[in-house]
């Protein structure tokens, strides 16, 4: 049986998704900005996907513009959030378990970063993100709401509180791909201002993601062009992939009990391997309920990696868009393991598509895995 | 329709065997034709005549056939000054050259001109009809004029060829290759030589995984624009690594490996029906490189062990590897088996009584078979 568990890098569509993005390829191509009925019609499908995930959010529909994924919706949040306020400054804080593109985008926005250090479960403290950023000319603070690699659920609200009451409160984005669907968002009530989003980690396509905006933000597009959603986000807008992006939120609405569905699952997959591995980042009380993130000391994880590959199961060795490079990963160096345990570890994620029998065989996978490479590897 | 030049060089001195060198050289240069294109032979070069739109593809396509020094689109002209005249003036306007020579080249001896002759009267008709400048000793044209009794080329700047021998001309030889950098340079070298190559790899699945296996292929492939498609064989070799590491002591591990390495391909090439084997060895880069460390190794192969990268330095081989398009692939960071099973401490310079010492443990023989028995062959098309 094959068991995809490497949900946190990518998730297969689903047919209601591939409805969408047909629907809209075939029928609805009009381009939204054109006035003729075709136009209309694509940009009431724009408009109806916008809805559903504002929803999800709890914010305003015109609040939501779409973009290529959550590449970039980091990079336009980072990126204009800091042009806006150059005058203001040139810092911007973030943690060290951020995603690259978090990360790398703050680089190249920022003259001074601060990366905030985490605690052995990925947990930065609220006070030390308020305390970094009140110092003088620090004009974005970017944090991602669960990270990628453990599952770290972090204290966004309570964080937004804490800017709150600085005198100068700089922006606060939100990285919150790794989020939907998994763990409560609610950006608009925690005192946040921007929210990247990402269609493909919710069974949506590849290529597109959102971002939110609070109304009235002071933001500068990255890119020039026409005056779509708002002139921050020209160009024609991606209607097939907005479609399917809208149908796999609403399917996401549908689903309030999959979170509670997947920790179990996961659960479940801990202790059938507990004894052969040891579990890295945050506990099962805290941490985002779609990830499992284990070192198996003594094996390299690219080579568990292929032997799982070869009983059926899929899963990564840090996250996927590191995986072509060789050094250890950032996020389990920063939560303290030791750089030996950091190149034993492995990333198992689930969806909300994950069954009980694929959880059973994959936990049959990673013992029998394990076995036969104990035979192969030095102790 | 376009005339395309292809020159080679050593051919010409193989005596008895030059008629099937030219037939191999000109069934590799047909092999890379478009539709509508033909090759003879004529005159000691091989002559293309390919549809214009196809032509800079095509001519392309014949720098990499081995056994060709240069590659040349030629403007053929009528054997008489004033059609000489004509093509060398058109080519002259085309070039956007501010200066030119002439170099005129009378294969045909019965042209009433001589060469020198030719250079002057040409040289001062085209500097008459364009304005251009004419400059012996740096100009921005060099207007090649080759004369023959029934037809005149002119053309201008030559591509360079890979040179050698044709593919096959010398005979077949298996190549290890690893996915590092050396050894499709070495295959490609081999080529260049006149050598078909099958090319084997050894997996060490699941240390190495099929990332690597991938990038073997896309080096074959990446090698194919020379050598066409080629042959492929994929060896399990995780018994043969485990096994040396849990029998034989650890100094000894990369030689081991790579006498069994040796012994795979020396199997294989019966069935390939090939003479040699070529590996990526340069002599003194890593441990198992010296010439002892050779020297221990190579005494498992009865084939010849051709070395064609021994005396390079690192620089010389990734400069030829980025010519021929494999280094990008071969940089790619996957493991390869090598790497993972390494010694800490190897030896370097290991006489070939101690490596048969250390090698006495090892059901060498069982271990051949399983590897023989699990190999996959694969074709990969370029």
């Amino acid at each position: 049986m094959d068991v995809y568990l490497d949900n946190a890098a990518t998730t297969p569509a689903v047919p209601e998704v591939a409805a969408a993005v047909s629907d809209a390829l075939l029928r609805r191509f009009g381009n939204p900005s054109s006035p003729h009925r075709w136009g209309i019609e694509a940009s009431r499908v724009a408009g109806a996907a916008r809805d559903v995930l504002a929803g999800l959010l709890g914010v305003a529909g015109e609040e939501v513009l779409f973009t290529s994924g959550g590449t970039e919706s980091n990079n336009l949040a980072i990126g204009g959030l800091a042009a806006a306020r150059r005058r203001a400054g040139r810092r911007i804080v973030t943690t060290a378990i951020e995603h690259s593109s978090v990360l790398a985008a703050v680089d190249a926005c920022a003259d001074e970063v601060v990366r905030l250090p985490v605690d052995a479960a990925g947990r930065v403290a609220p006070e030390a993100v308020a305390e970094a950023a009140a110092v003088p000319g620090t004009v974005v603070v970017a944090i991602g709401h669960v990270n990628n690699e453990v599952g770290t659920v972090q204290p966004v609200a309570e964080i937004g509180a804490a800017l709150a009451r600085l005198p100068q409160r700089p922006a606060f984005h939100v990285d919150g791909v790794q989020a939907l669907g998994k763990v409560p968002l609610r950006p608009g009530e925690w005192g946040v201002d921007t929210c990247a989003l990402s269609a493909h980690k919710i069974h949506g396509p590849k290529g597109v993601g959102a971002l939110w905006v609070r109304r009235g933000m002071r933001m500068l597009p990255l890119m020039h062009g026409g005056d779509q959603q708002g002139g921050l986000r020209p160009g024609t807008e991606n209607v097939p992939g907005i479609a399917g992006f809208g149908a796999a939120a609403r399917l996401c609405a549908a689903a309030p009990d999959a979170a509670a569905g997947m920790a179990t699952l996961r659960e479940k997959l801990w202790e059938a391997i507990s004894m052969i591995a040891t579990r890295n980042g945050p506990g099962p009380e805290t941490a985002a309920p779609h990830i499992l993130n284990v070192c198996v000391p003594g094996l390299p994880a690219e080579v568990l990696l292929h032997a799982l590959e070869e009983r059926g199961v899929a899963c990564s060795a840090g996250s996927a868009c590191h995986s072509r490079r060789p050094e250890p990963s950032h996020v389990l160096l920063a939560l303290g393991l030791p750089e030996a345990a950091v190149r034993s570890s492995i990333r198992l994620s689930l969806s909300r598509l994950t069954t009980e029998a694929e959880i059973d065989a994959a936990a049959e996978a990673f013992r029998d895995a394990v076995a036969a490479l104990r035979r192969l590897v030095h102790r | 329709m376009t005339t395309i030049l292809g020159r080679f060089g050593e051919i010409g001195l193989k005596g008895a065997n030059r008629g099937e060198f030219e037939r191999r050289l000109l069934r590799q240069v047909r092999q890379r034709l478009p539709e509508g294109a033909a090759a003879s032979l004529r005159g000691g070069q091989v002559v293309v005549h390919v549809p214009e739109a196809s032509a800079a593809q095509t001519a392309d396509a014949m720098t990499r056939v081995f056994g060709l020094v240069s590659v040349i689109g030629a403007v053929p002209a009528a054997p008489n000054m004033p059609a000489i005249a004509g093509a060398a003036i058109d080519l002259a306007r085309a070039s956007g050259a501010h200066s030119f020579k002439i170099a005129a080249r009378r294969v045909w001896k019965g042209f009433p001109l001589t060469s020198p002759e030719i250079n002057a009267a040409l040289g001062a008709a085209v500097a008459d009809a364009t304005g251009l400048a004419v400059d012996v000793h740096h100009p921005d044209l060099t207007l090649a004029v080759e004369v023959r009794s029934d037809v005149v080329y002119l053309h201008g700047q030559a591509l360079p060829g890979p040179g050698g021998l044709p593919l096959g001309a010398s005979g077949r030889a298996v190549a290890l290759l690893s996915g590092g950098i050396d050894s499709p340079v070495a295959t490609y070298l081999a080529g260049k030589r006149g050598l078909s190559v099958a090319a084997v790899y050894f997996h060490a699945f699941p240390f190495t995984g099929d990332r690597t296996k991938e990038k073997v292929v896309d080096l074959c492939r990446a090698l194919g624009r020379y050598f066409g498609p080629m042959r492929l064989w994929v060896v399990p070799f995780t018994e043969c690594q485990v096994a040396i590491r849990d029998l034989c002591p650890a100094p000894f591990a990369t030689l081991l490996t790579r006498r069994m390495m040796l012994r795979v391909a020396e199997e294989l090439s019966r069935r390939e029906r090939a003479g040699a084997l070529v590996t990526g060895d340069s002599l003194g880069q890593v441990a198992s490189q010296t010439l002892e460390a050779l020297a221990a190794v190579g005494e498992v192969a009865e084939l010849p062990l051709l070395r064609p990268v021994v005396a390079l330095d690192k620089d010389e081989i990734v400069a030829i590897a980025r010519r021929i398009g494999t280094y990008d692939i071969s940089i790619r960071p996957y493991e390869d088996c090598c790497s993972i099973f390494a010694p800490r401490h190897p030896r370097t310079r290991p006489t070939r009584e101690q490596v048969r010492e250390a090698e006495a443990p090892l059901p060498a023989a069982d271990l051949l078979a399983a590897a023989l028995s699990g190999s996959e062959r694969l074709f990969v098309e370029p």
